[in-house]
């Protein structure tokens, strides 16, 4: 993998496929966010943080218990998960009956818990799995092996999850409680139980962000902030709980970072997304999809 | 003169009287931090006890703090006009950005989520500009040459100290302004329900704009003065998610709904990291924040009115 910045530089067109690149891994942190929300009304503003725990993870079994790739993934994503379940079980439940702002507040307690704790754990030190996947030369162009693949298993996590939420018993529960949350206790689904489930499920999908994360950046405590709020602004933007427009979101932003960053920084990139934002706001307050009033 | 107004009035020349007995510079130095961070907390705290969560705080003090020092070092313009551009500034931006926000009844999660993109954007542009700005490296408003007083600068903390006393004193008095205005029943009844607000005759989106620039106003000065006092500025100490959330957890803790509580909450967080550093050095980087997470989850888990609200509410039931 060349450094990020050189890919970006070459060709209009390889960073317009880079972004739609990019924009499957966005993609698959929007569904996790958008799932939580959807379900359980809570916004996880520590969510970019699990990511970072996966990361983590994910580097401790690569490079300290010596195990392939292919081993230490499925376990960094039943640890995130749990970390979701946990995470539910002690803040968010019992702050499901207050106002809705504190249950975020709580979350962003979990934040700085989060972030702490990667500190005093691992240092602040910058680390990677030195794992160095080649770059793919097609014509002129160049991806990176390890941008494709995250696009790939993203793709494929999300097309399970679609069929999780449309096939199975749970993941209809699961929907149904996302559109009234008071009659289904009523027609006999536990909702403890379905609310535990889903904060797993979009714990796993973080823990999958984070491996295939991995691959392509340097973990250090503080890289949550770096794609946390892009995470954010991709839910917002899509209508919070909207996994359609939030999918649609991720490539739209994903593009304006990677062509912005095409002309400038890519700092530019990201002040160019953040202002495309906030004029979206002025023009679909509730979302891209949203049907105006 | 009643009881009450000696009591305040003791309490206010023995502050004022503390920096010519005392003249320690290290207690002063966390004495005069506690001010400032305290007023940034009132700020937040004016519109955060009405339910406008912003997360975008950070953004306004960051602006207050390098417009200020920006205009100094490249434009040579004073602090005493630099800081009320600033002012301008962030008061335009908290117009900019709030205004759809109401007029569009972006509440809850989507106003917390969209003032969260605003201080990631002023974050940003801090690094993304790093000819200017210094970048991540931070900044420094140089030394002045002339008249301290045109360059605001002082190297004498007792001066500070009662710079910051002030500002700290005018931000109290503003919370009892507003908690004595027609305009915090306004917006109690729109943190309650908004429609029905509306209905009573409540321009919801004048009043939740006209408390959105005051808090913003007052972050940006809190910025200034905090750039301006520790002569030294990076997008880490004065603007992002993190002060944001600082700014939050401090209120929180302190107690959202009393006019002294963010004091009481700067408080216990300065003393908190200074205690941390002092007793464990190095070895402490990461506990402070670690323990003020634990604690701002266990507050508003078990006391959601913070220390000092809590003790007043029991203090005053027992009467």
């Amino acid at each position: 993998m060349d450094s990020f910045l050189e890919i970006f530089d070459i060709f209009l067109l390889e960073a317009m496929i880079n972004g739609i690149l990019l924009g499957g891994v966005l993609a698959l942190l929007a569904l996790g966010l958008n799932l939580i929300f959807g379900v359980i009304d809570v916004t996880w503003i520590c969510y970019a943080e699990l990511v970072m725990i996966g990361m983590y993870g994910m580097y401790w079994i690569v490079q300290y218990y010596h195990q392939p790739y292919w081993v230490a993934a499925p376990v960094a994503i039943a640890l995130v998960a749990a970390l979701g379940a946990l995470l539910h079980f002690l803040v968010i439940e019992p702050l499901l009956s207050g106002p809705p702002i504190n249950q975020l507040l709580a979350t962003g307690g979990v934040l700085f818990v989060l972030q702490s704790f990667a500190t005093v754990a691992f240092g602040i030190d910058f680390r990677n799995l030195g794992i160095r996947l080649p770059v793919l030369a097609f014509g002129e162009m160049h991806f990176s092996y390890s941008r494709l693949l995250a696009f790939g298993a993203a793709a494929i996590g999300m097309i399970v999850v679609y069929f999780f939420m449309k096939r199975t018993y749970v993941g209809t529960a699961i929907r149904a409680i996302a559109q009234d949350r008071q009659i289904m206790a009523l027609m006999g689904v536990d909702t403890r139980r379905i609310y535990l489930i889903t904060s797993a499920l979009g714990g796993a999908l973080a823990g999958l962000a984070a491996c295939l994360l991995v691959l392509q950046y340097d973990v250090h405590p503080f890289v949550g902030l770096s794609f946390g709020p892009i995470t954010f602004l991709i839910c917002v933007l899509g209508g919070l709980g909207n996994f359609v427009g939030g999918f649609a979101a991720a490539f739209l932003f994903a593009e304006i970072i990677s062509l912005g960053g095409l002309f400038s920084d890519l700092e530019w990139g990201y002040v160019l997304a953040f202002a495309f934002f906030i004029l979206m706001m002025f023009i679909r307050p509730a979302g891209l999809l949203a049907r105006r009033q | 003169m009643n009881q009450r107004t000696i009591v305040y009035a003791v309490i206010g020349l023995a502050l004022v009287a503390l920096p010519f007995v005392y003249r320690d510079p290290y207690p002063l130095h966390i004495l005069i931090l506690i001010l400032i961070w305290s007023f940034a907390y009132t700020s937040w705290s004016m519109m955060g006890r009405f339910g406008l969560v912003s997360l975008g705080h950070g953004g306004f003090m960051g602006i207050g703090a390098y417009v200020t020092a920006l205009l100094w070092n490249h434009l040579g313009v004073s602090p005493w006009i630099g800081i009320p551009i600033a002012l301008v500034c962030a008061g335009a931006l908290a117009l900019v950005v709030a205004y759809p926000c109401f007029r569009f009844r972006i509440t809850g999660h989507y106003f917390v989520l969209v003032t969260l993109a605003l201080s990631g954007i002023v974050l940003q542009v801090i690094t993304a500009t790093r000819d200017y700005t210094g970048g991540s490296l931070g900044y420094t408003p140089e030394r002045t040459k002339g008249n301290h007083i045109v360059a605001l600068q002082f190297d004498d903390k007792t001066t500070w100290y009662l710079i910051a006393l002030g500002v700290w004193a005018a931000g109290i008095v503003i919370w009892h302004l507003v908690d004595r205005s027609m305009a915090r029943y306004a917006l109690e009844a729109i943190s309650e329900d908004e429609d029905a607000a509306a209905a009573a005759g409540v321009n919801v989106t004048f009043e939740k704009l006209r408390i959105t620039v005051i808090s913003a106003l007052m972050t940006a000065l809190a910025g200034a003065l905090y750039c301006q006092y520790q002569m030294f500025i990076s997008p880490d100490t004065v603007s992002g998610i993190a002060v944001s959330l600082q700014m939050v957890f401090a209120v929180v803790v302190g107690g959202i709904y009393v006019a002294l509580g963010p004091t009481v909450g700067a408080i216990i967080t300065i003393a908190l990291a200074e205690g941390l550093r002092i007793g464990f050095g190095t070895k402490a980087v990461g506990w402070d924040n670690l323990v003020y997470g634990v604690l701002l989850v266990l507050f508003i888990i078990f006391l959601p009115k913070g220390i000092l609200g809590s003790l007043i509410e029991r203090l005053t039931a027992k009467r």
